[in-house]
């Protein structure tokens, strides 16, 4: 595989996933946002690997290998778990100003590209056109979880962002030392335990997962 | 090796009280292990005062002047916040405010806490620096909602997502902190080694530093609380347990100012200019004055107290960003005597509300005849932490404030205002706590006294004068953040 076609491979893969951080965006049902964001980890798995042999950094292929196995199978499969143990799988939530939103998230995508116009000047690397991407990702995520109510919503939208900078950290450096990678995907699977105990105390107390009502706690006057 | 039993005897604590559970000597085991860590702590100390910085475990570990006086604080206040929790937790036990489970993962998660507070300071690497933090995060964040209130909850969610986002930020800067560092030191674990980065800081891409600094001061600063990012902190503070209030007052906003201190140096060296230096004056001034106005309004008494670490880390902040010998020791010193006092503050201020089963300040009357200690110990703390003399948050004051006339002797009134605002807004409200006669509600309690009287003594003898070691300490460190 020549490294211009690798180059090419991997800007179809990150297209691809910028393609799932908005449809995450708009995505109303609690299953198709489970679904996306399996895609997504597919991808920048697939991306990883692709970056991995083109650039013989052979700790790529372990990285590729956790990413599968952590935001493929094992998030998935805890939310997956959780959302029916919840039952709240046929839940729609309500989503305001699709196309504000839209349009939101792509002045982001230009954002991200002039800002990070500095480090794709230095940069020599295959990747060094995914970086803004990558970047867009993390800026999808947040606009994500600022724009919806539903925990759930925001947890795998507080993932996404988790996926971005972990392909920001692929495209820029072909990954964080390995040291590093390990101890992220460690703090991930904690937080996975925690939001899991946190949704049932959500919905013993409030009745429903929907973070609107959570409102009590206000400045008074 | 003392690094280790330092690091070990929190990580084996967490995981031996996660077993032990809801026994009665839980407590005392949590005691004797944040009691091992303090001299785990000080050994280490001493340590580092006798033979300089040390580097130690394959280049994992880095010990300096700046990250040993946080660590040896660190286990301090643990320490005492252990002993605190004893009587104070019993209480909220017996009052069915915590269930079984609840005093199981209350123990096991204080110890992990302190464990990824310690890993967050003793580590070389950048990298594992960050995983630190997110860890120390996510160990409070069930305890902040450990009463499972609706508000708890409530505080709690919004402090895991608000801090989780906030920390993506700063993780990004690490990033390009790496992608920076690998064109000069090559690729692999090296380059996030702080050592080695520090050696090169000149060599650095100055542009990437730049925008790299600017998500870790967005990241870090949602950490330490600064104003506009500061939206989490008063509300984990009023509704976590009180103990997890004073040591996430007292301690974690402290780490993250150290894990922002840490990565200025590096952007400073690179840049040349004070750039970053004045983003972080900014953000802390804004902090100082915005949480000084805050407290004008508060009704709950450990609301009003979360509004003044806001300020006060926004006054450490602040003096960091003015750099110069003078604001960096007065910067190192306020981050001391803040925690210290803070924390007592915290101790008193949970007695002060189970005697009267309320947080609201105005059901608060008549401490001082219901319970002289606490009485006392709430006012001369507000007393230090407003900066009156003599104490040691006056001193760390008076030397920034001093700075700040030199160099940017145009912030100056601003800096005065924001003292003088939160001054008298505490003020007001202490006095009326504190005075009168004991109202009919009021119950009689048992407090925890040791932690109160040695923090104040310690304030009050850093205030009077400063040991010789301290101040060489702080000089070390100041030579080490040039």
């Amino acid at each position: 595989m020549s490294t211009n076609i690798a180059a090419q491979m991997n800007s179809v893969l990150a297209a691809l996933v910028l393609l799932t951080a908005f449809g995450l965006l708009v995505q109303r049902r609690v299953y198709g946002l489970l679904h996306l964001f399996a895609w997504q980890g597919l991808f920048l798995s697939i991306s990883t690997a692709v970056v991995g042999f083109v650039s013989s950094q052979h700790h790529l292929y372990i990285s590729s290998v956790l990413t599968l196995a952590l935001k493929v199978i094992v998030l998935p499969y805890i939310l997956h778990t959780l959302i029916i143990r919840l039952k709240i799988h046929k839940e729609v939530e309500t989503v305001v100003n699709v196309p504000a939103t839209m349009l939101i998230g792509i002045a982001l995508v230009i954002f991200s590209y002039h800002l990070t116009a500095p480090i794709r000047d230095l940069s020599t690397l295959v990747t060094k056109s995914t970086i803004a991407v990558a970047l867009a990702t993390v800026m999808l995520g947040l606009l994500m979880m600022i724009t919806r109510r539903h925990a759930v919503t925001q947890i795998i939208g507080f993932l996404a962002m988790e996926n971005g900078l972990f392909f920001a950290a692929t495209s820029a450096t072909y990954g964080m030392p390995l040291v590093v990678e390990l101890g992220v995907a460690l703090d991930i699977l904690i937080a996975a335990f925690i939001f899991g105990i946190f949704f049932f105390h959500i919905r013993e107390t409030f009745d429903s997962l929907d973070v609107e009502q959570m409102a009590m706690l206000k400045e008074e006057d | 090796m003392t690094l280790l039993i330092l690091l070990g005897t929190s990580f084996l604590a967490a995981i031996i009280l996660a077993f032990v559970g809801d026994r009665r000597y839980a407590a005392e085991i949590n005691i004797l292990g944040s009691t091992a860590t303090f001299i785990a702590g000080v050994a280490l100390a001493v340590h580092v005062y006798l033979d300089g910085p040390m580097i130690a475990g394959g280049k994992f570990f880095f010990v300096d002047a700046f990250s040993v006086y946080l660590t040896v604080l660190t286990a301090f206040v643990s320490m005492t916040t252990a002993i605190f929790s004893r009587r104070y937790m019993r209480r909220e036990r017996e009052h069915g405010r915590v269930g079984h489970w609840g005093m199981r993962f209350y123990h096991a998660m204080f110890q992990l806490f302190i464990f990824a507070m310690l890993l967050a300071l003793l580590t070389n690497n950048v990298g594992v620096l960050w995983i630190a933090m997110e860890l120390a995060t996510l160990s409070t964040v069930l305890l902040v909602s450990l009463y499972r209130t609706p508000t708890a909850i409530e505080a709690a969610w919004k402090y895991f997502i608000l801090c989780g986002v906030g920390i993506a930020q700063a993780l990004f800067g690490t990033v390009l902190l790496y992608f920076a560092a690998e064109k000069v030191l090559g690729e692999g674990g090296e380059a996030l080694l702080w050592t080695n980065l520090s050696q090169v800081s000149t060599q650095l891409e100055p542009t990437v530093l730049r925008l790299a600094f600017v998500f870790l001061m967005v990241g870090y600063g949602t950490k330490v609380g600064l104003v506009p990012l500061h939206n989490w902190l008063p509300d984990a503070h009023s509704e976590g347990p009180t103990p997890i209030s004073a040591v996430l007052s007292g301690l974690l906003l402290n780490i993250a100012l150290y894990a922002l201190v840490r990565c200025k140096v590096l952007v400073d060296g690179s840049t040349g200019t004070n750039q970053a230096g004045n983003l972080m004056m900014g953000f802390g001034l804004l902090s100082i004055l915005v949480a000084a106005f805050s407290l004008l309004r508060q009704k709950d008494i450990k609301r009003m107290f979360a509004y003044s670490s806001i300020e006060h880390m926004g006054i450490a902040t602040f003096a960091f960003g003015l750099g110069g010998p003078i604001a960096t020791f007065g910067a190192l010193l306020h981050m001391l005597v803040h925690s210290l006092t803070k924390s007592s503050i915290f101790f008193t201020v949970g007695h002060a509300s189970q005697m009267h089963e309320t947080q609201e300040m105005e059901k608060i009357k008549g401490l001082i005849r219901g319970n002289p200690l606490v009485g006392w110990g709430l006012m001369l703390g507000v007393m230090a932490i407003v900066g009156m003399p003599p104490f040691g948050v006056f001193t760390s004051e008076f030397l920034i404030l001093t700075a700040t006339m030199k160099d940017a002797a145009l912030l100056a009134p601003l800096l005065l205002l924001g003292l003088g605002v939160a001054f008298a807004a505490l003020f007001r409200r202490v006095q009326p706590m504190v005075a009168g006669a004991i109202p009919l509600y009021q119950k009689p309690l048992k407090a925890a006294h040791i932690p109160v009287i040695l923090h104040m003594v310690l304030v009050l003898i850093i205030g009077l004068y400063m040991p010789n070691f301290l101040s060489r300490w702080f000089h070390t460190a100041v030579e080490l953040l040039k």
